[in-house]
């Protein structure tokens, strides 16, 4: 069988996956007229902020044909092919029509002028026109239309907001909720002209937009308007190839997603379906996966959809579902702190009908999948947070809009397939993936049915890294046989007792070699040094920022030479040399801390590098000194031990040649100061780092890595890099910005003091090796034979250096 | 089968491991917490590297043990056997004290469990 789809966005895209995944192994051709494959709509405005649009873009499945930038002009259904612009044509035995929706613009004079916001080229438009304005104004008010105003305020803009209907978000809150999130979004020093249509685009006497014109004559000033009042559906070639089209447009489909061609099917915002034209992402992923059931000889059917909607916009919550009215209503306002809440109940006030938040959404989670059935409590309960945490959900009750998934397929994934997890859910059920909205109620679901999720780190301890962490800052242990004698059992393992270790180096700051905290290391913290494969160790002198003078250099390569060493320059901007024999590893250690270098630290659960560009002080685009912040910042967090390895980086203009965001905490520069990404690493499953700041000064900037540095140290697991820690903050990057950027917790003062802690007692740990007999002690090949070579270790020779060679 | 003498007790930290070399053969020495002392094969069968002296010294469900420092397969010091990989395991010597000084006395001459272990590979 052949197929061919018509579009590519995400209903196109969910269409072929569900093909795939149900193994279709017939022809495939997706057409798409943008330049790329189906991208993530939802996060669209992440664009804006730094997320790159291939990390957008969905993954093309396996064997689908792919034909991008590529417009169909036409559909023969008699001779079953489509026509694409080039005069080409494609045969199909089933024709799937995604072809989308385009936003609405409404019919005024100069409209032309105006922008849209849809697509990744609709935001690098609105981006490149903003760099030379000062206001901006967004024609609607829903909820696409404030997402766009926040753009606009993202990207430096005074941003005004014209809506038609006398509120904001008509379609998601009443006129209470309305005048409450009015001044929510008044108060960030937004414009709202609500009961307000548009008169004209205006320009200027240079063609250039200067405003908009409303019909009373008042003159916005702007130099960006966005029209974002709406969406049509894209069904133009379906009314040219005689296919029902709704009154209002729309491809009119039956519930198996049927056009009146059975052989054609429409799927997404372009559809009609039961009357209905559906733009919200959950909607358009059911109808592509009744496509794909019916396409391969399912059963599957679409009735209609909940349109509830949970989302936070300009930092405001906003929820609504189920109706939006119903024969009894009790709400909760409260104007000062901005809270709207509202629940429609039925006239037997038993059964709970729907319900609007604003300021507040946490009814939402817990109420929902209640619309419909009788109410768990009395609605004045239900209106405050928390209430509904320990409600009990109903199997049939839909946990995730967005891929269409109940309690009881969520009960199922933990029964019968041992999910333990959140991820675990996403994996089973796909619930959580979209939006993640519901990733509260997963975990809930978790908890209740009695899955224990084991915290102990190992079999000596019951405790988590994070509450051991704790345990030793509060009860102020400082060695490791204190701990395990109180609050563990047996002698520790591999596992334990480098991490107490980990969290006495970043508490205390000691030597990591003192007294008993020698035998809680690996060999790599126990010898200062990287074992390989043979036995033998790497050595890397710490290079700040990746510069070295000439003096240095050559010391390095002298080192090398005399001791035979294998020499290679890192990822990290410095240089690793290989082969070196324990007890050769002092003598070498002499030669470079003589000559000024320091621990790298290359072997420890620590900070590596700082790597940077070479910044303003010789690149003709850069911006600012990376050179000098990144020396600044490996300076400052040399030898902090943590969780998990700690690599940064610092990038001198937005190029980014330092590749910042692919580290624990990367720094670009701006014109204005410093953007701070966070949470980034290469290695098996690579992830960009997330913006947790902009624009700071030094000041700030080192204020707050110092805070994100230790709140990690804190509380992460053993050997959680900082990705996976940020991904599993309960609350992800806004919580991480409350808790070190507004003290939310009231721990700021405590994370400064303990890195101030840090810096002021930082020692070298090689120079302080080098003048301790006992500690040089150990570097021994043998006991009994304190400078014999190992005789198992062998090198040949490879391109003019060692390589090691294993007995078999 | 004879005693060698190969350091003083105080040597030995607690908790950590040294390597001996007695005729020819690596022999990685062990103190616990509790003040005994173990001797196992300095060759980490996994990886062919002879670095077990080096791994970290704990307990398996009392059991006293070191876990290997490549790749962290743990080893029962009073057997030699591996506790996470059934079937493996590396020779035990016989170490004691005389006079405050630590002696070991290798059981198997070096070939023997290469032997051994070239055998079991092959089948």
């Amino acid at each position: 069988m052949r197929i061919v789809v018509v579009g590519y966005g995400p209903a196109a895209h969910r269409f072929v996956e569900t093909l795939a995944g149900k193994g279709f192994d017939g022809r495939v051709t997706v057409i798409g007229e943008e330049p790329r494959p189906a991208y993530d709509r939802v996060h669209l405005t992440s664009y804006l902020s730094g997320t790159s649009a291939d990390e957008l873009t969905y993954a093309v499945p396996g064997g689908i044909v792919t034909r991008l930038a590529t417009r169909v002009t036409a559909v023969d259904r008699e001779a079953r092919h489509v026509v694409t612009a080039d005069g080409g044509a494609e045969p199909y035995d089933v024709l799937v029509l995604a072809t989308g929706s385009a936003p609405f613009v409404p019919p005024v004079p100069g409209a032309e002028h105006a922008f849209v916001y849809r697509t990744i080229e609709d935001l690098d438009a609105i981006r490149a026109a903003a760099k030379d304005a000062v206001e901006g104004v967004v024609v609607g008010g829903g909820l696409l239309g404030l997402e766009a105003a926040d753009a606009l305020r993202a990207l430096g803009l005074k941003a005004h907001i014209v809506e038609m209907s006398p509120w904001l978000m008509p379609r998601q809150v009443d006129e209470g909720g309305g005048s409450v999130l009015k001044g929510h979004i008044e108060s960030l020093g937004l414009g709202v002209h609500a009961g307000s249509g548009v008169q004209e685009v205006v320009t200027g006497p240079d063609g250039r937009v200067a405003g908009l014109r409303k019909p009373d004559g008042t003159l916005l000033e702007a130099q960006v308007v966005v029209f974002s009042a709406g969406i049509r559906p894209r069904d133009e070639l379906a009314r040219a190839c005689g296919l029902d089209v709704g009154e209002r447009g729309g491809i009119v489909v039956d519930s198996a997603m049927r056009t009146s061609d059975p052989s054609v099917y429409a799927v997404g915002e372009c559809a009609l379906a039961g009357g209905m034209v559906y733009g919200l992402v959950g909607p358009c992923n059911t109808m592509a996966e009744v496509a794909a059931d019916r396409i391969m000889g399912g059963t599957a059917a679409f009735e209609g959809a909940d349109m509830s909607t949970k989302l936070k916009l300009l930092g405001v919550e906003v929820a609504q579902f189920g109706a939006m009215d119903g024969a009894l209503d009790v709400t909760y306002m409260d104007p000062v702190g901005g809270v709207y809440k509202k629940l429609f109940i039925s006239d037997d006030a038993r059964t709970l009908l729907g319900g609007i938040c604003v300021g507040d959404a946490s009814p939402y989670t817990a109420l929902r999948p209640f619309v419909g059935k009788e109410l768990p409590a009395a609605p004045s309960d239900l209106l405050f947070s928390g209430a509904g945490a320990t409600l009990d959900l109903p199997d049939e009750a839909q946990v995730c809009s967005c891929n269409n998934v109940c309690a009881g397929d969520i009960r199922t994934a933990i029964a019968d397939q041992g999910v333990t997890d959140v991820p675990g859910i996403k994996g089973c059920t796909r619930a959580g993936t979209t939006c993640g909205s519901c990733v509260p109620m997963l975990k809930q679901l978790l908890e209740k049915s009695g899955v224990e999720v084991s915290k102990a780190l190992c079999e000596h301890f019951a405790y988590s890294r994070a509450e051991l962490f704790d345990i030793v800052r509060v009860r102020g242990i400082t060695t490791f046989s204190e701990l395990i004698a109180e609050h563990g059992q047996g002698r520790g393992c591999d596992i334990c007792k480098p991490a107490v270790a980990s969290i006495l180096a970043s508490l205390h700051n000691g030597h990591v070699l003192d007294g008993e905290r020698a035998a809680l290391q690996d060999t790599n913290d126990a010898f200062l040094a990287n074992i390989q494969k043979n036995g033998t160790y790497s050595v890397v002198p710490r290079i700040p920022g990746g510069e070295i003078t000439p003096e240095k250099l050559i010391v390095i390569g002298e080192v090398a030479r005399d001791f035979g060493l294998y020499t290679k320059i890192t990822g990290g901007q410095r240089i690793d040399l290989f082969g070196a024999r324990i007890e050769q590893l002092p003598e070498i250690w002499r030669r470079l801390v003589e000559a000024g270098f320091e621990s790298g630290h290359a072997y420890g659960k620590a900070l590596r590098t700082v790597k940077s560009c070479v910044g303003s002080t010789w690149c003709r685009y850069g911006v600012q000194d990376s050179v000098g912040m990144a020396i600044a910042l490996e300076l400052r967090y040399r030898g902090l031990r943590s969780p998990h390895k700690l690599k940064s980086a610092v990038s001198g203009c937005a190029r980014e040649c330092a590749e910042a965001r692919s580290k624990d905490f990367g720094i670009i520069a701006t014109e204005q100061g410093w953007n701070l990404y966070v949470g980034g690493n290469g290695g098996f499953k690579p992830r960009h780092a997330d913006l947790l700041a902009k624009d700071l000064s030094t000041e700030e900037l080192i204020r707050t890595i110092d805070r994100f540095l230790m709140f990690y140290i804190r509380t992460a697991d053993r050997l959680q890099r900082t990705a996976a820690w940020l991904e599993s903050l309960d609350g992800g990057l806004d919580y991480l910005r409350e808790v070190i950027m507004e003290d939310s917790l009231g721990i700021c003062a405590d994370l400064d003091a303990q890195m101030e802690h840090h810096v002021a007692t930082y020692a070298d740990e090689w120079r302080a090796t080098l003048d301790d007999p006992e500690k040089l002690g150990r570097f021994v090949s043998f006991v009994n034979a304190p400078g014999v070579p190992d005789p198992s270790i062998v090198f040949a020779s490879e391109r003019g250096q060692i390589k090691p060679v294993m007995a078999r | 089968m004879s005693w060698t003498r190969i350091c003083a007790y105080d040597a030995l930290a607690p908790e950590r491991g040294v390597c001996a070399l007695v005729d020819g053969v690596q022999v990685a020495v062990f103190r616990t917490y509790d003040g005994d002392l173990h001797a196992l094969d300095n060759l980490d069968p996994f990886s062919g590297a002879y670095v077990l002296s080096r791994g970290i010294v704990g307990t398996r469900k009392g059991e006293p043990t070191v876990a290997s420092p490549l790749h962290k397969q743990v080893f029962s010091l009073v057997t030699g056997r591996c506790l996470d990989e059934e079937g493996v395991s590396v020779p035990v010597h016989a170490v004691r004290v005389r006079d405050g000084l630590v002696e070991v006395n290798v059981r198997r001459p070096a070939g023997f469990f290469e032997e051994l272990r070239a055998v079991a590979a092959a089948g």
